[in-house]
């Protein structure tokens, strides 16, 4: 396989003139517990539009999407070289405060996992470990996080109840209120959806839409026709290689590379 | 003509499917026109008929193609390769199915002009239908291949089996004027000519299909017309 590093990834020639990089991937490696995982990636992720990364498994694109909010201390061993600039910040550095990534990025995961505490809870939680709210502005910002995530309608008469009571799908959107209730720029989506049912899915994938006015998503995925569904642009990883990122219209109809279009189509052994 | 080796072995077999209907009605196709033209020469109504009875096999083949790509783009979900070949086949079928209604038609027209005296001019006939019929089994060998240069070689000859019919309408109109007589059996010969001739059109279309799903864009360059005897737009229905 080539190694991309040479040259940064910008989701192609198709892309707007307008738009802006919300975060820059320069040259970066990582190894954990002697892995080399990810092999000098290089990318552009666009602001306010949905980034999916697909490939198969092992191929480094959870590890990428972790290194974004640096929750890769879950990693033993490790090592991570490059920059990963948001903002015209690198976010590797430092000096950089985890509070403050954590508040510019929020991460939802494969499955929902609410606290075990009320649905109103869950969300003003987060909300007050980095702001001081008066009772009245604590609610309307949990009233606006579950309706950025299109809950509130099922739950506004149950905010007192506990969230271990809601569906699957429920859940998943409580996650998201939550991480939307910090007001971050950045939402990173880690499979959101593979746990869930096709009507819990579909309403993801709605909100997904309706989050990208105000936030640049970058997700996970292994369903490819999710990607192609949600996505404006489309990374495809492989052996801790990013091999293709481009336009997700073209990468499903046209790729550039054998290997993406063969791991699309079904090829790939 | 797909690159196989999808992880599910029966996708790969749906596909070779698709592609083996269409190289078969394809070739029915070819099979049709070459008997009507037959028919003509040898003034034989019967056999005329048959042609055009052998349409409906045509027919049902298209409807077959069209069943199974709609199941493949239901239950496949087919991407990139995958879904030009499918989306191929479809507008591919669609354009056979006209050809062997072309030939169909030069058959039915085969009836009332075996009715009349003989004329010679009937085999000028053969040298157009022949150009049409090595262009359709071109373009099929080249879908069948998966060969863009090949189809594109079709799409470019077709300007020949232009220049060969306005040369035969222009004989034709010829003839007429000279014996109005022969005004009958030149006027089938002419609409005869004109459904040939658009054959080829077809053939080309299928080029461009072929074009289309090997390298994933169109065909773009402008092609040269070669019939002159009428303005565009304006040969449909005839």
């Amino acid at each position: 396989m080539t190694n991309l590093a040479a040259a940064a990834q910008t989701p192609s020639d198709t892309a707007s003139v307008n738009e802006r990089t919300k975060i820059k991937v320069r040259d970066l490696d990582f190894y954990y517990n002697g892995f080399h995982a990810l092999k000098g990636i290089n990318m552009d992720i666009p602001e306010k539009k949905v980034t999916a990364i697909i490939g198969p498994s092992g191929c480094g694109k959870s590890t990428l999407l972790r290194i974004f909010n640096r929750i890769y201390a879950m990693y033993p061993k490790l090592e991570a070289q490059g920059e990963v600039v948001l903002d015209g910040e690198n976010v590797l550095d430092k000096s950089y405060s985890m509070n403050r990534l954590r508040s510019k990025v929020g991460m939802v995961f494969q499955k929902p996992v609410p606290f075990p505490m009320t649905i109103f809870e869950n969300v003003a939680y987060g909300i007050r470990h980095h702001e001081k709210l008066k009772r009245k502005a604590m609610e309307a910002r949990v009233e606006e996080a579950l309706r950025g995530a299109a809950l509130w309608d099922e739950v506004k008469d149950k905010l007192g109840q506990s969230a271990l009571g809601l569906s699957g799908g429920q859940q998943q959107r409580l996650c998201i209120a939550r991480g939307i209730a910090l007001k971050p720029e950045v939402l990173l989506l880690d499979e959101p959806t593979s746990a869930l049912d096709p009507i819990a899915t579909g309403r993801i994938e709605q909100l997904v839409e309706e989050l990208k006015k105000e936030y640049t998503i970058v997700m996970v995925t292994h369903n490819m026709q999710q990607a192609a569904r949600v996505s404006d642009y489309t990374a495809f990883m492989y052996l801790g290689e990013l091999v293709e990122f481009g336009v997700t219209e073209k990468i499903f109809t046209k790729p550039d590379k054998k290997q993406t279009e063969d791991y699309i189509t079904g090829r790939f052994g | 003509m797909h690159s196989k080796d999808h992880i599910i072995k029966s996708y790969d077999q749906e596909l070779d499917r698709l592609t083996g209907e269409i190289a078969r009605m394809g070739e029915l196709s070819v099979t049709q026109l070459e008997a009507a033209i037959d028919v003509v020469e040898r003034r034989d109504e019967r056999a005329a008929l048959r042609v055009v009875e052998n349409d409906d096999a045509i027919d049902a083949m298209e409807t077959e193609i069209s069943h199974d790509v709609v199941r493949l783009l239901a239950l496949r979900a087919p991407m990139a390769r995958d879904l030009r070949e499918v989306f191929a086949a479809l507008r591919i079928a669609a354009d056979i199915e006209r050809i062997g209604d072309y030939g169909a038609n030069v058959a039915k027209r085969a009836i009332p002009l075996s009715m009349v005296a003989p004329i010679t001019h009937a085999r000028s006939l053969r040298r157009l239908s022949e150009l049409a019929a090595v262009a359709v089994r071109k373009v099929l060998a080249a879908y069948r291949e998966g060969d863009a240069e090949a189809a594109y070689q079709v799409w470019e000859d077709d300007v020949k089996l232009d220049e060969a019919y306005t040369g035969l309408f222009r004989e034709l109109l010829t003839y007429m004027m000279e014996d109005p007589r022969s005004i009958t059996p030149c006027t089938h010969l002419l609409f005869m000519a004109k459904n040939i001739e658009r054959i080829g059109d077809h053939a080309t279309n299928i080029a461009e299909n072929v074009w289309f799903l090997v390298k994933g864009e169109a065909l773009e360059a402008t092609r040269k017309k070669g019939d002159e005897t009428s303005g565009p737009e304006l040969e449909e229905g005839i």
